[in-house]
C-alpha cells in the first residue's frame, strides 16, 4: 500500500509517455496524421458521441499531443490538460467555455502585453468585457466583482517585470465570488510555482517559453485543476452544465466529473474554434520538458547572478527582480518560488529611453527579439515592441515604461552574460 | 476506510477482482453517463447486468434489464449505483439481503452516503463513493490518457494494443491516489461544508 510516489523530475520525463504499443519505440513517436481509422461503425459512433476513449481527427486530439497534455497536467497537479496552438489560443479556448456575450472577467493589469491587447480589443468583439484590477492590491479584485463576473485572470510571475502575484489571496476573492481563478504560469513553470497548490482552478501556459524551452516551437496548454464546483454553480456556466445540442444533450460536467473543464475545452472549444497544435511541435516541446528541472534551476541561478551584477552597476537606475533581497516582491518570492524567482526581469537605465535603445544594439550575446524562456539570453525594449500598443500611462502601469529594458536570462555561462552586459553598458 | 481519497491499490484490487457487476440505474439512453459506463465495462470484459424497473422487457448491449437486485438470481460481485445520494440507502439495504453478499458497493460520481457506506463496510463489503469505474479503469490502464487526462500513473513497460472485450493491465506505478490532491480537497470541501 505504501507505493513510492515519483517526484517532479521523474514525471517531467515519464508522465504521459510509455513505449509505443505497436513498435516498442521508447521516445514518443510523432503521430503526424490528420485522422485515425475506426474499428467499425459502432466504434466510430462511440468516439463521436464521447462514449469511448480514442482518436478521431488531429484537430480534436492526437496521441503525441496527448502525451504532452498528460505530462503538463501531471507536473501542475491537475486532473487533465488540453494542448493548443499557442498561449493566446489557450486563453481564447479557456475563456470561451466560461463567458457569454455581455459577461465580464477580471484581469490583473500587469500581464504580457499581447494578452492586454487580446483582452482589450479582440475579446471586446466577442462581447467578453475585461475589467482591470491592480496586481498588487487584492481589494481591487474584490471591488471589481459584479454579477456578470465569470472568471479572474492573473499571471503567477507577471511579464515583463518580475512581479510575484499573491495567488492565495486572489484565490480567496475568486472562491467568494464563485468564479474560477485562471493563472497563467508561463514565466514560473511548474518547477518554480504550482498555482493549483495555491488555489488556482485553471492553469494556462504559453508552451513556447520555459516548458518547450528552446525557442523552436509555438504552443499553449490549458490545465484543469478539477477543483471548481460546476455542479454547484447553477446556470452560470452553460457550456459545462447545460445539455449540449452538439452532443445529443450530454451535460459535460456530469459525464466527466473533475476533468469536465478540460473536456469542454477540447470538444466544444478546440473542435469548433480550431487552434490545434501540430504533433511535431508537441514532440519538440515534450523533449524540452524532459530537462525542465535542470534548465529552470540554471535559468534562475544565472538570472540571480545577472541581477546582482546589474544592481551594482553605476549606469543602472533600478533592477526589478524578486530574487534580490531589497526587491518589493522578495517576500512573495520566498513564499511562492523559493527555488528561484524566474529568469525574466526588467531594469531601467539612468540614461532613460536612449540608453535603453543603445544597450540593446550594443549587446553581442543577448539576442534582440520578442520572446522569453529560450536557452539563449534575450533582450527587448518593451515600450517600443511588446507593449507598444499601450499609451504611456498604461505602459508604466504594466511595468513597461520608456526607460525599461527586459531580459530573459538563458543558460549560457553566467560570466559570459555579465561580460556582454559590461561591454554594452560601457560602450 | 477514508472515503475522501482512495489509494490506487484499493481501486485496482476491486477492478481486478470483480467479474459480475449489477448496475443499478443503468439507462438505455445513449447520452446518459450510465450508458457510457455500462458499454465500456462490457467492452472490458465484465459480466454486466442492467437493473432498472422502468426498463424491464428491454435489454442493454444484449443484456436484459431486471427490476431489482433480488431478481438477478445469481451471485454478483459488485453493485455499481448510478443514483443520486438520497437513493443510496435503500439499495444498500437491499444488497445486504442478498446471499452470497456482493463484495463491493460502488457509488457513482457525485453520489455519497456515509451512513450507507458504514453499513455495507460493517457487513464486510468494500465501498467506493463519488467515483466512476469507467474513469478509474481507463485511468489505471492509462487508456484515458488519449483524452489528455492525468492518469496519475507511469510505466516503462510496453502496453498491449487494446482490442474488444480485452481486460487491460492495471499494474502501473502510481503517482498518488485516485484524483489529484487539489481535486480531492475540493470534493471534500463540497461534501463537508464548514
Amino acid at each position: 500500500m505504501t507505493e513510492r510516489a515519483p517526484g517532479f523530475a521523474t514525471l517531467a520525463i515519464h508522465a504521459g509517455a510509455q513505449p509505443d504499443p505497436t513498435t516498442g519505440a521508447r521516445a514518443t513517436p510523432i503521430y503526424q496524421t490528420t485522422s485515425f481509422v475506426f474499428n467499425d461503425a459502432d466504434h466510430a459512433a462511440s468516439l463521436f458521441g464521447l462514449q469511448a476513449f480514442g482518436n478521431i481527427y488531429t484537430r480534436i486530439g492526437n496521441p503525441t499531443n496527448a502525451v504532452l497534455e498528460e505530462r503538463v497536467a501531471a507536473l501542475e497537479g491537475g486532473t487533465a490538460a488540453l494542448a493548443v496552438a499557442s498561449g493566446h489560443a489557450a486563453q481564447v479556448v479557456a475563456l470561451q467555455q466560461l463567458l457569454s456575450p455581455g459577461d465580464e472577467f477580471i484581469a490583473a493589469r500587469k500581464l504580457y502585453g499581447g494578452s492586454i491587447n487580446q483582452f482589450t480589443h479582440s475579446f471586446k468583439s466577442f462581447g467578453w468585457n475585461v475589467v482591470w484590477a491592480d496586481t498588487d492590491d487584492v481589494a481591487s479584485f474584490e471591488a471589481a466583482v459584479s454579477p456578470r463576473t465569470k472568471a479572474i485572470f492573473i499571471e503567477s510571475i507577471a511579464n515583463p517585470g518580475g512581479t510575484i502575484t499573491d495567488i492565495e489571496a486572489i484565490a480567496q476573492v475568486a472562491r467568494k465570488a464563485g468564479v474560477p481563478l485562471i493563472v497563467d504560469n508561463t514565466l514560473a513553470s511548474p518547477y518554480l510555482i504550482r498555482p493549483i497548490d495555491h488555489g488556482a482552478d485553471i492553469v494556462l501556459h504559453s508552451l513556447t517559453k520555459f516548458l518547450g524551452g528552446h525557442g523552436n516551437s509555438i504552443g499553449g496548454v490549458i490545465v484543469d485543476a478539477g477543483t471548481f464546483d460546476w455542479a454547484g454553480s447553477g446556470d452560470k456556466y452553460p457550456m459545462l452544465t447545460q445539455p449540449r445540442p452538439e452532443y445529443h444533450g450530454i451535460r459535460i460536467h456530469e459525464t466527466f466529473g473533475n476533468f469536465a473543464f478540460a473536456i469542454a475545452c477540447r470538444v466544444l472549444g478546440l473542435r469548433d474554434l480550431g487552434p490545434a497544435l501540430s504533433p511535431f511541435n508537441a514532440f519538440m516541446i515534450l523533449t524540452g520538458i524532459e530537462t525542465l528541472p535542470l534548465r529552470m534551476q540554471k535559468h534562475c541561478d544565472n538570472a540571480k547572478a545577472v541581477a546582482d551584477y546589474l544592481s551594482k552597476h553605476p549606469g543602472v537606475a533600478s533592477v526589478n527582480y524578486a530574487g534580490l533581497p531589497e526587491d518589493k516582491y522578495h517576500a512573495l518570492a520566498r513564499k511562492y518560488c523559493p527555488k528561484g524567482s524566474g529568469a525574466v526581469f526588467t531594469f531601467s537605465l539612468k540614461g532613460g529611453y536612449d540608453s535603453g535603445v543603445k544597450l540593446v544594439s550594443n549587446l553581442k550575446l543577448f539576442s534582440h527579439l520578442a520572446n522569453v524562456g529560450d536557452t539563449r539570453s534575450l533582450v527587448i525594449h518593451p515600450a517600443s515592441t511588446t507593449h507598444s500598443q499601450l499609451d504611456d500611462a498604461a505602459k508604466i502601469k504594466a511595468g513597461a515604461g520608456p526607460d525599461i529594458v527586459r531580459i530573459s536570462v538563458g543558460i549560457e555561462d553566467k560570466e559570459d552574460l555579465i561580460a556582454d552586459l559590461e561591454q554594452a553598458l560601457s560602450a | 476506510m477514508n472515503h475522501d481519497t482512495y489509494p490506487d491499490d484499493y481501486i485496482r484490487g476491486i477492478l481486478n477482482g470483480v467479474k459480475v457487476i449489477a448496475m443499478v440505474g443503468a439507462s438505455p439512453s445513449e447520452i446518459r453517463p450510465s450508458f457510457f459506463a455500462f458499454k465500456y465495462l462490457v467492452q472490458r470484459g465484465y459480466d454486466m447486468i442492467p437493473v432498472n424497473p422502468g426498463h424491464v422487457g428491454k435489454s442493454l448491449m444484449g443484456r436484459p434489464f431486471v427490476a431489482s437486485l433480488a431478481d438477478i438470481g445469481r451471485p454478483i460481485d459488485m453493485i455499481d449505483i448510478f443514483r443520486s445520494s438520497v437513493h443510496i440507502m435503500p439499495i444498500v439495504e437491499e444488497a445486504l439481503k442478498l446471499s452470497p453478499l456482493p463484495k463491493v458497493i460502488w457509488m457513482q460520481l457525485g453520489a455519497r452516503d456515509d451512513a450507507a457506506a458504514e453499513k455495507a463496510e460493517a457487513a464486510g463489503m468494500k465501498v467506493v463513493m463519488n467515483r466512476c469505474p469507467k474513469i478509474e479503469y481507463g485511468r489505471l490502464s492509462s487508456e484515458i490518457s488519449w483524452m489528455g487526462v492525468n492518469s496519475r500513473t507511469i510505466s516503462a513497460k510496453r502496453a498491449p494494443i487494446p482490442t474488444q472485450g480485452m481486460r487491460l493491465s492495471l499494474n502501473r506505478t502510481s503517482v498518488g491516489g485516485g484524483a489529484t490532491t487539489a481535486a480531492d480537497r475540493a470534493a471534500k470541501d463540497r461534501s463537508d461544508p464548514t
